[in-house]
């Protein structure tokens, strides 16, 4: 049994400490919106920020987020950066099928916190970890570029 | 060719030796009524006015007002669309949505959203005569159907508000969701109105709006209806639906198509806490053989899985490689083929040509590697069964599912989810992945476990699970006459047959799958001698399936690849000399003039940032199809660096698909099938060596990435045809036209895809 501390809330999990994060939430936390893709860090579907870094949830354990915060698509609005990316995503319809949408934001706003204002290399370089087989990637750059306008 | 088999795309063979019978389904009388189903799909392409009966009023909705099986509006004025189609990311939904809400004059922040559920009855598609979303035919199909849907509603809204009120329905208007009486001001919103509309009769006719009443279908940027719950979390998918103490079932798949499970130690897995059991299945023609590990969590299951040891039987597995399928398949080409194309005369066309090209062409394997890799969620009764999927052809997967478990198709529920992706794999022809999950309920019902199972495949068990768009190989001569016109092209091409050995007969023509065929049987061009025949091999055990275009994937690449070869040779400008190719095609030659003149193509290409003392080269390429009704053009730009690497640049597409419902969602739809185009341009390939898929994930099945995506322009050609199919259109023009300005800028020909890293 651990203790995470999700969204502001320190919750328990059932299950062994080298559980990734991943199925923690689905499956433990019932918090869905964190996705799985690929099992291998190699889509970022599953993307969450851990104390404000994004990783990749399929394959971080448990026991790595002791003590600290994690913040996933469902608290995606608790950050002034989260909440302009959620209303650039909206204004420009990025989203097709979704499924990859939540990693996408929270990579998006990891960089805009750090980084509010990216040039189209500063998203390439902070995007490129996550695949969209839609290819809303032309949607994605022009929202991060939006987004930042507010910030 | 057939109307509607540019609408409808196919499937293959499953196993080896075990060609997947629909003979499963003739045990019973469903069959009969499904195939008829099938049958009817010829007759499909007029639309029925045919609205289904209203639906049954939900307990506790007792409020709501349903006139068809299409929508209802609640107490609360809240309009609810049900979507016959699936939500994929295509924008169905906002489709379906649009045609209803513009006949009502609902107010579009107050309509929603359901799936329906699965009645070929009330939600066939009209294209296909069985209820399923594919071949880009969800606005085709329910243009006029949908609109109807709203117009009775409508008429129905006002004939209350006018009983209500004592004046002539004439008088009264409807804007926005609010029914007005101008005359005395009084107002009514669709809520107020839909308690006494409900009891109104239901009229056998009502009168659509002319084009120039519209006010939502065109309008440029009407929102999304799935993008809300796509961006906090809340949409849910299969992988996110549960149900009180399921479990989930992760499996062993053989690791070569068509094995079977000889004997496997399920002791290390069931020491693992929390697996629940380890269920064997046996596989059905139509789907894998595996041993599941059912446990209650996925991450457990996985474990489970993964601690597996199983011995297969590979006495009837597939054990060739991509390799000898080429080798097959050139061999195959030494011989003429089924006729698909014969106009003229081919040899006397060949006879003398001025120059001549003889050029091999081929496309691989290829995955549709959706980012939600296939699940399902089953729940076994006595009796009957209930699945949980973004579900993309219920009629056919109903028929399968009762034909394994003895029970007549209206006993199978499937409940609509949206699907993360999808590009045809979902539509599985054989109902694959369905099959699979039920038999994994149906071996845990044998150990008295009645518990819902969901099924998850993890990336490798999609990406290896088969159901590919097929290996393609094209041989062709293209005779020039003096003047650099074609005088003959000559096209023999081999590949597995999607549609042949599973009852969609409909589908072959004399022999010729259509769907092989398609987008180069036919090629617009002006040719007086042009030949297409095609081989189709049936000793192929590898499974395959449409895939996001279907034949245009390869038939795209092949013919406007020899095109503009052809025009290279003849020393003319490759747009020049395709528009003067295209006399008979007002609406390629539309789309090519369009995106030709967006890109500016007769200005010469800007240099590129490095500049030419570095050895850089630049390029800019042409390409035009039709498929599924629809016609895009697409510009290609690219800059070629000394060493080979190179980038796509900017890509310009027009697109003419008639009425532009939601210009919006064809622009998304466009920039997403250019996205899908380059990706299997630039590194997609899925290859077997003895039997075995040598991908597994997206490490080794590169796709396209952020860093990677050009600028891309779209323009919509206005139109008042009537409105096809945008979903896969936009796919097929890009690799001939990126392939085309690489070799603008480096005189190299590609023509094997993947393109690769380098040109060199």
């Amino acid at each position: 049994m651990a203790t995470l501390n999700v969204n502001g809330k320190n919750l328990s999990v059932n299950g062994s400490d080298d559980m990734p994060i991943l199925w923690a939430l689905r499956d433990e936390l019932n918090m869905t919106g964190t996705k799985f893709g690929c099992g291998m860090a190699l889509c970022g579907a599953c993307t969450v920020l851990l104390d404000g870094t994004p990783i990749r949830s399929c394959v971080t354990p448990v026991s790595v987020a002791k003590g600290k915060k994690i913040t996933t698509v469902e608290a995606l609005t608790s950050s002034p950066a989260g909440k302009a990316v959620q209303k650039a995503w909206r204004e420009l319809d990025v989203v097709q099928c979704g499924y990859c949408q939540s990693g996408q934001m929270m990579s998006a706003t990891a960089l805009l916190t750090s980084n509010p204002h990216p040039t189209d290399a500063d998203i390439d370089a902070a995007m490129s970890g996550n695949v969209c087989r839609c290819a809303t990637y032309v949607r994605i750059r022009a929202a991060i570029h939006e987004a930042g306008k507010t910030l | 060719m057939n109307k509607f088999l540019k609408l409808f795309p196919g499937r293959s063979p499953v196993h080896a030796g075990k060609k997947a019978e629909i003979v499963n389904l003739s045990t019973n009388l469903q069959r009969r009524r499904f195939m008829q189903g099938v049958g009817g799909l010829t007759l499909g392409v007029g639309l029925s006015p045919l609205l289904g009966t209203p639906r049954a009023l939900a307990a506790g909705k007792a409020e709501a007002f349903a006139p068809n099986a299409f929508l209802r509006i609640g107490a609360d004025g809240v309009v609810t669309v049900i979507s016959k189609h699936l939500e994929m990311g295509q924008g169905a939904y906002t489709g379906m949505a649009t045609l209803v809400a513009e006949e009502l004059d609902a107010d579009w922040s107050r309509v929603r959203v359901e799936g329906a559920p699965a009645n070929t009855k009330l939600y066939a598609n009209l294209a296909f005569g069985a209820q399923g979303t594919g071949g880009s035919t969800a606005i085709a199909n329910s243009f006029e159907q949908m609109r109807r849907a709203g117009a009775t509603a409508r008429a129905m809204l006002v004939a209350a508000a006018a009983q209500k009120w004592n004046v002539p329905a004439d008088s009264l208007t409807i804007s926005n969701g609010v029914v007005t009486h101008a005359a005395s001001g009084r107002k009514a919103g669709f809520g107020e109105l839909a308690q006494a509309a409900a009891k109104l009769p239901v009229p056998a006719d009502v009168k659509l709006k002319t084009p120039d009443q519209y006010k939502l279908i065109g309008k440029q940027k009407l929102p999304r209806q799935d993008t809300a719950g796509k961006t906090d979390g809340t949409a849910i998918f299969t992988q996110d639906f549960k149900l009180p103490g399921m479990l989930v079932a992760v499996v062993a798949h053989p690791p070569r198509f068509g094995a079977k499970v000889k004997s496997f130690d399920a002791a290390k897995a069931k020491a693992i806490p929390g697996v629940v059991a380890v269920v064997p299945i046996e596989g059905t023609p139509h789907s894998m053989a595996g041993v599941a590990v059912l446990a209650k969590n996925t991450w457990v299951a996985r474990q489970g899985r993964d601690a597996l040891q199983v011995q297969w039987d590979e006495t009837r597995a597939y054990a060739k490689g991509s390799e000898q399928i080429l080798a097959q398949y050139r061999e195959a080409l030494k011989q003429p083929g089924l006729m698909a194309r014969k106009d003229g005369d081919i040899a006397r066309g060949l006879a003398q040509p001025a120059k001549l090209i003889e050029a091999e062409y081929s496309v691989p394997f290829l995955a549709h590697a959706a980012m939600e890799p296939m699940n399902c969620l089953v729940k076994l009764g006595n009796g009957e069964c209930e699945i949980w999927n973004g579900e993309q052809w219920q009629t056919v997967d109903q028929a399968r599912v009762a034909g394994l478990l003895g029970i007549p198709p209206e006993k199978v529920k499937l409940n609509q989810l949206y699907a993360g992706g999808s590009f045809g794999r979902r539509a599985n022809p054989q109902s694959d992945y369905l099959l699979e999950a039920v038999q994994i309920a149906q071996g845990a019902k044998k150990q008295n476990i009645n518990a819902p199972v969901k099924m998850v495949w993890t990336r490798e068990d999609d990406m290896r699970g088969g159901y590919y768009r097929p290996i393609f190989l094209h041989q062709m001569k293209l005779a020039l006459d003096a003047s650099g016109r074609p005088q003959a092209l000559h096209v023999r091409m081999a590949g597995q047959s999607i549609m042949k050995g599973i009852g969609f007969d409909i589908m072959i023509k004399d022999g010729v799958d259509v769907t092989s065929v398609e987008g180069m049987a036919n090629l617009p061009y002006d040719i007086p001698n042009l030949q297409v025949e095609l081989h189709t091999p049936e000793d192929v055990g590898v499974p395959i399936q449409w895939f996001r275009s279907v034949g245009s994937t390869q038939n795209g690449f092949a013919g406007e690849g020899i095109i503009d070869e052809a025009a290279v040779l003849a020393g003319k400008d490759p747009v020049a000399f395709r528009r003067d190719l295209l006399s008979h095609h007002a609406r390629h030659r539309g789309v090519l003039e369009l995106a030709a003149a967006k890109a500016e193509w007769d200005k010469p290409l800007a240099p590129g940032k490095a500049g030419a003392a570095t050895g850089e080269r630049r390029g800019r390429g042409v390409a035009v199809h039709e498929a599924f009704g629809s016609f895009v053009a697409q510009v290609a730009e690219v800059t070629v660096a000394a060493d080979g690497t190179y980038k796509v640049d900017r890509i310009v597409c027009a697109v003419d698909c008639g009425v532009a419902v939601n210009p919006d969602v064809i622009r998304a739809q466009m920039e997403g099938g250019i996205g899908y185009g380059l990706s299997l341009a630039l590194s997609g390939a899925i290859t077997v060596k003895d039997g075995v898929v040598e991908q597994s994930n997206f490490h080794d099945y590169t796709v396209l990435r952020i860093n990677q995506m050009p600028k891309i322009e779209v323009y919509i050609v206005p139109s008042t045809e009537k409105p096809t199919g945008v979903g896969e259109p936009g796919t097929p023009p890009t690799a001939p036209a990126v392939v085309n300005a690489l070799f603008q800028a480096t005189g190299k020909r590609i023509r094997t895809l993947p393109i690769g890293d380098k040109v060199v």
